[in-house]
C-alpha cells in the first residue's frame, strides 16, 4: 500500500476529510453527466449542476486544507488498479499539503469561471455542452492533482488535453478556431509522449516496483539506481512540462489556443492545465534532484528563455487575451525557472502558482468582461473603459498591480519568495527574473492603459457586465490581494508549512531583494506610464525597427514550425503515407477479399452441385423405393392375413430348421 | 381311446379350413366364424395334448380360449354392423380405404 499512508498527528477534525478528497474530484464528474442526460431539459440550461458541484468541491477543499493547516499528515488511500508481472498499479488518492491547495486553487478557480460562464456563455447555442466539457476538465485536473501514481496521472492529464483542444475548437464554425485548437492538441502532444516514456523509464529505473508517486521519489535515490537513467526519465518528464506548461520552444499553442471562450482561457489556459506540468516537475521533484545536476541546468535553461522571451512577446501584442497568454507563458516560466535552483525555489514556485491562478483567472474574466462589452479583442478598440466599467476596471487593476508586482497584493510576495530563493547563489537567474519583472510591468501598464484609460475608440456604448460576472471578479480580486499573505515574512510563511512536511526554510524578509523587486516594478509601470500618458500612435513598440519585427513575427518560430515541420509533414510525408495507403495497405485488403471472394464462389459451386446433389439423391432414392413398396398397402384385409399366414409358415420352417 | 394322431390330423384339417375360410370367403361374417373354426382347431390340440400327458393345464387354458373367443365375436360382429350401416356391405374386399 501507499508507503506515507498513516497520519502523522491526530487532530482535532481528524483526517477524515482529507480521506475524503477523491469526492472533490468525482464530484465534477457527477455534474458533467447530469449536465449531458438533463441540462438541456432542465431550466437555466444546466449550469447548476456545475455550480453545485464545484461550490460543494471548493468547501469539500477547504475542510481538507483545515486537516492541513492543524499541522494532520498525509492520507493516502487507494485499490489495485492492475497488475503486470511485478509491477502493481493502483488507483488512488495521495493527499498531502500540496494537493490541498491545489484542490483549493482549482475548485475556486473554476467555481469563478462557471458562475462566470452563465454570464458570457449566455447567448450560445452550445452552452450545455460547455458546461459539459468544463466539469470534465475539472474532474480531469483534480485527477491529477490527487492521483497517487503516474499512470492514473496520464490518464487525468491526456483528458484535460482533450477537454482543452474541445473548448479551444468551442466555436469551430470558425476555421481560425479549429486549427488553433487542432495546433493545441498536437503540440501538447510533442510532449505528452515524452512525457510518457518519462514514466516507463521511472518505472524500470527503479526495478518495476510501482508506479506510485511517492514510492518511486524514494526509490530513486537507492544505491542501485542507474543515475543516467533517471536522468533521461527527468528530461522526459519535463518534456511534458514543455508540451503543458507552454514552454520554449513548444509554447507557441498558448497564444493561439486564445481563439476559444474567454473563461476557458481563465481556467485552462491560466489559472490551472498550464499549470500542471510546472506541478508535475515539483511533485516528481526528487526525481529530478537524483538526476544529473545538468538536467536541472536544462529545466532552468528552458525556463529562462521562456520567461524573458514571452514577457517580450507581450509587450507587442494588441489583442488583449494573447498579452496576458504571453504573460502566463512568462509567469509559468517563472515557475519552471525557479524549480531549477534548487528545493528553496521550488516552494517558491508552488506558492507563485498559487498566487498566480488568482490574479491571472482574474485578468482573463476581467478581459472577458472587457471584451463581452466591446465585441472586440483588440486594445486598439478600446480606452476610456474605466468610467463605463467601474467593477472590471476596479478588479483588473488588482490583478495588473499583482501581476506586475506591487505590493502587498499577492503576486509581490511570491516574486518576492521566487527572488530570495534564486538570490542565493543564481546571479544570473537572479538578474533575468528582475529584468523580465520590470518587462512584465511595462507591458502590464501599457495593457492597462490602452484598455481603460485615454479616450474610447471603439463602436457602440460599452457597458458593465451584469453581476453573474462581476461576481466572481470581485471574489477573485479578494482573492488577489489576501493569498499573498499566506506566504509572506508577516504571516512567517504559514503556507509552506501547510503544503511541505519537512521543515522548510524559515521565510525571511530580505530587503535588499523586496527593495529592487520594488524597484523592477515600479521603474516598469512608471515607464509604462510615462510612453503611453499621451496615448502615441502609432505604438511605440511597433518602432523599435529590427526588434519590433522580431517580436511582431514572434521570434519567426511558427514560420518555422509551419515551413520545417507542418508543410513537409502535411505535403511529404503525409502524401507518402497516403499513397502507401492507397497502393499497398488497400492492395493488400483487396487482394484478400477478391481472394475470399473467389474461395467463397468455389465453396458455394462446390455445395450446389456434389453435396446437394448427395442429399437430393439419398431423399429422391428413398421416394422410389417408397412408392414402390406402398403398393403393398392394398388395404384389403386378407391380402395382409395371407402376407400374416406366409409369415408364419416361414417363420416355422426357419425355426424348425435351426 | 382315441388315438392322438388321429386328433391332430382332425385339428389340422379344421384349421386349414379356418385358414381357406379366412383368405377365401368375402363375407365379413363367414371370416369371423373362420376364425372361430382356427381357434376351436387349437382348442382340441390343447385338449388332446391334456389328455395325452395327464395334465389338466391344457383344458384349463381351452376355457380361456373360448372365453377370449366369445369376447372376440362379439366385438367382431359389433365392427361388422357398424360396416354395414355405414357402407351397406359387408364384403371385406370392399372396405379397402385405408391402402396407399
Amino acid at each position: 500500500m501507499v508507503g506515507a499512508a498513516e497520519t502523522l498527528s491526530a487532530t482535532a477534525i481528524g483526517p477524515g476529510f482529507a480521506r475524503l478528497a477523491w469526492v472533490v474530484a468525482v464530484l465534477p464528474l457527477v455534474s458533467a453527466a447530469l449536465t449531458l442526460f438533463f441540462g438541456k431539459r432542465t431550466p437555466g440550461r444546466g449550469w447548476i449542476y456545475g455550480v453545485a458541484a464545484m461550490s460543494a468541491g471548493f468547501v469539500l477543499s477547504v475542510l481538507v486544507l483545515w486537516h492541513f493547516v492543524q499541522g494532520g499528515g498525509a492520507v493516502g488511500s487507494s485499490v489495485t488498479w492492475f497488475t503486470i508481472g511485478p509491477l502493481h498499479v493502483e488507483a488512488g488518492q495521495y493527499v498531502d499539503g500540496l494537493t490541498a491547495i491545489m484542490l483549493i486553487v482549482v475548485t475556486a478557480v473554476s467555481l469563478a469561471v462557471h458562475v462566470y460562464s452563465i454570464g458570457y456563455m449566455h447567448d450560445d447555442v452550445r452552452f450545455t455542452w460547455f458546461y459539459v466539457v468544463l466539469s470534465v476538465f475539472t474532474a480531469a485536473m483534480l485527477n491529477v492533482v490527487i492521483a497517487d501514481n503516474l499512470i492514473q496521472l496520464l490518464v487525468g492529464w491526456e483528458v484535460m488535453g482533450l477537454c482543452s483542444y474541445l473548448l479551444i475548437g468551442h466555436w469551430w464554425e470558425e476555421r481560425i478556431n479549429s486549427n488553433a485548437a487542432i495546433k493545441a492538441f498536437i503540440t501538447t502532444r510533442i510532449g505528452d509522449v515524452p512525457f510518457m516514456f518519462g514514466i516507463f523509464v521511472l518505472i524500470a529505473a527503479t526495478g518495476f516496483h510501482s508506479a506510485n508517486i511517492q514510492q518511486v521519489g524514494e526509490l530513486v535515490g537507492g544505491p542501485d539506481v542507474s543515475r543516467g537513467l533517471v536522468s533521461v526519465a527527468a528530461l522526459l518528464l519535463f518534456g511534458g512540462t514543455i508540451g503543458k506548461s507552454a514552454q520554449f520552444p513548444l509554447h507557441v499553442w498558448l497564444p493561439d489556443a486564445m481563439q476559444g471562450p474567454t473563461p476557458v482561457s481563465a481556467l485552462i489556459h491560466a489559472a490551472t492545465m498550464v499549470a500542471a506540468g510546472v506541478y508535475l516537475v515539483g511533485r516528481m521533484y526528487s526525481v529530478f534532484l537524483h538526476a544529473a545536476p545538468e538536467v536541472l541546468g536544462f529545466v532552468g535553461i528552458i525556463g529562462g528563455i521562456t520567461m524573458f522571451g514571452a514577457a517580450l512577446l507581450a509587450l507587442v501584442q494588441d489583442d488583449i487575451k494573447r498579452v496576458l497568454a504571453y504573460s502566463t507563458v512568462s509567469q509559468l516560466a517563472y515557475m519552471v525557472t525557479a524549480m531549477s535552483v534548487g528545493p528553496a525555489g521550488r516552494d517558491a514556485a508552488f506558492f507563485h502558482l498559487f498566487t498566480h491562478a488568482f490574479f491571472k483567472a482574474l485578468l482573463f474574466l476581467g478581459a472577458g468582461c472587457v471584451i463581452h462589452a466591446v465585441h472586440s479583442n483588440n486594445m486598439s478598440d478600446m480606452g476610456g473603459l474605466w468610467r463605463r466599467m467601474p467593477v472590471t476596471f476596479w478588479t483588473f487593476a488588482f490583478g495588473s498591480a499583482a501581476l506586475a508586482g506591487i505590493p502587498p497584493l499577492a503576486g509581490f510576495w511570491s516574486k518576492d519568495e521566487l527572488l530570495v530563493a534564486a538570490s542565493k547563489g543564481h546571479a544570473v537567474v537572479f538578474t533575468l527574473m528582475l529584468v523580465t519583472a520590470l518587462v512584465t510591468a511595462f507591458y502590464t501598464t501599457r495593457m492597462v492603459m490602452l484598455t481603460f484609460l485615454g479616450p474610447y475608440r471603439g463602436h457602440g456604448e460599452p457597458e458593465e457586465a451584469p453581476a453573474v460576472m462581476t461576481g466572481p471578479l470581485v471574489a477573485l480580486a479578494l482573492g488577489t490581494v489576501s493569498v499573498g499573505f499566506l506566504g509572506a515574512a508577516l504571516t512567517r510563511g504559514v503556507f509552506f508549512k501547510w503544503v511541505f512536511f519537512e521543515v522548510p526554510e524559515p521565510v525571511t524578509f530580505v530587503l535588499w531583494v523586496a527593495t529592487l523587486s520594488i524597484l523592477a516594478a515600479g521603474l516598469g509601470v512608471l515607464a509604462g506610464w510615462y510612453v503611453y500618458r499621451e496615448r502615441p500612435e502609432p505604438d511605440p513598440v511597433f518602432q523599435l525597427g529590427w526588434l519590433s519585427s522580431v517580436l511582431v513575427n514572434k521570434f519567426y518560430l511558427d514560420e518555422v514550425y509551419m515551413n520545417g515541420i507542418v508543410l513537409p509533414v502535411r505535403d511529404r510525408l503525409a502524401a507518402a503515407a497516403v499513397w502507401f495507403d492507397r497502393n499497398v495497405l488497400d492492395g493488400m485488403v483487396n487482394g484478400t477479399a477478391r481472394l475470399t471472394k473467389d474461395l467463397a464462389l468455389g465453396t458455394d459451386e462446390f455445395d450446389r452441385t456434389v453435396v446437394d446433389s448427395a442429399v437430393n439423391g439419398v431423399a429422391q432414392a428413398a421416394g422410389f423405393t417408397g412408392g414402390l413398396l406402398r403398393y403393398l398397402q392394398s388395404g384389403n384385409v386378407q391380402r395382409y392375413a395371407a402376407f400374416l399366414f406366409v409369415g408364419v409358415v416361414v417363420l416355422a420352417i426357419v425355426i424348425t430348421r435351426i | 381311446m382315441i388315438r392322438l394322431p388321429l386328433v391332430l390330423f382332425f385339428s389340422a384339417v379344421l384349421f386349414s379350413t379356418g385358414v381357406y375360410g379366412v383368405l377365401a370367403r368375402r363375407n365379413a361374417v363367414l371370416v369371423l366364424m373362420s376364425i372361430e373354426l382356427m381357434l376351436n382347431a387349437v382348442n382340441v390340440n390343447l385338449v388332446a395334448f391334456s389328455q395325452f400327458w395327464h395334465d389338466i393345464t391344457g383344458q384349463v387354458f381351452a376355457l380361456f380360449v373360448i372365453a377370449v373367443a366369445a369376447a372376440e365375436v362379439g366385438i367382431g360382429l359389433a365392427i361388422v354392423i357398424l360396416i354395414y350401416r355405414n357402407r351397406e356391405t359387408i364384403n371385406v374386399d370392399e372396405v379397402n380405404l385405408l391402402k396407399w
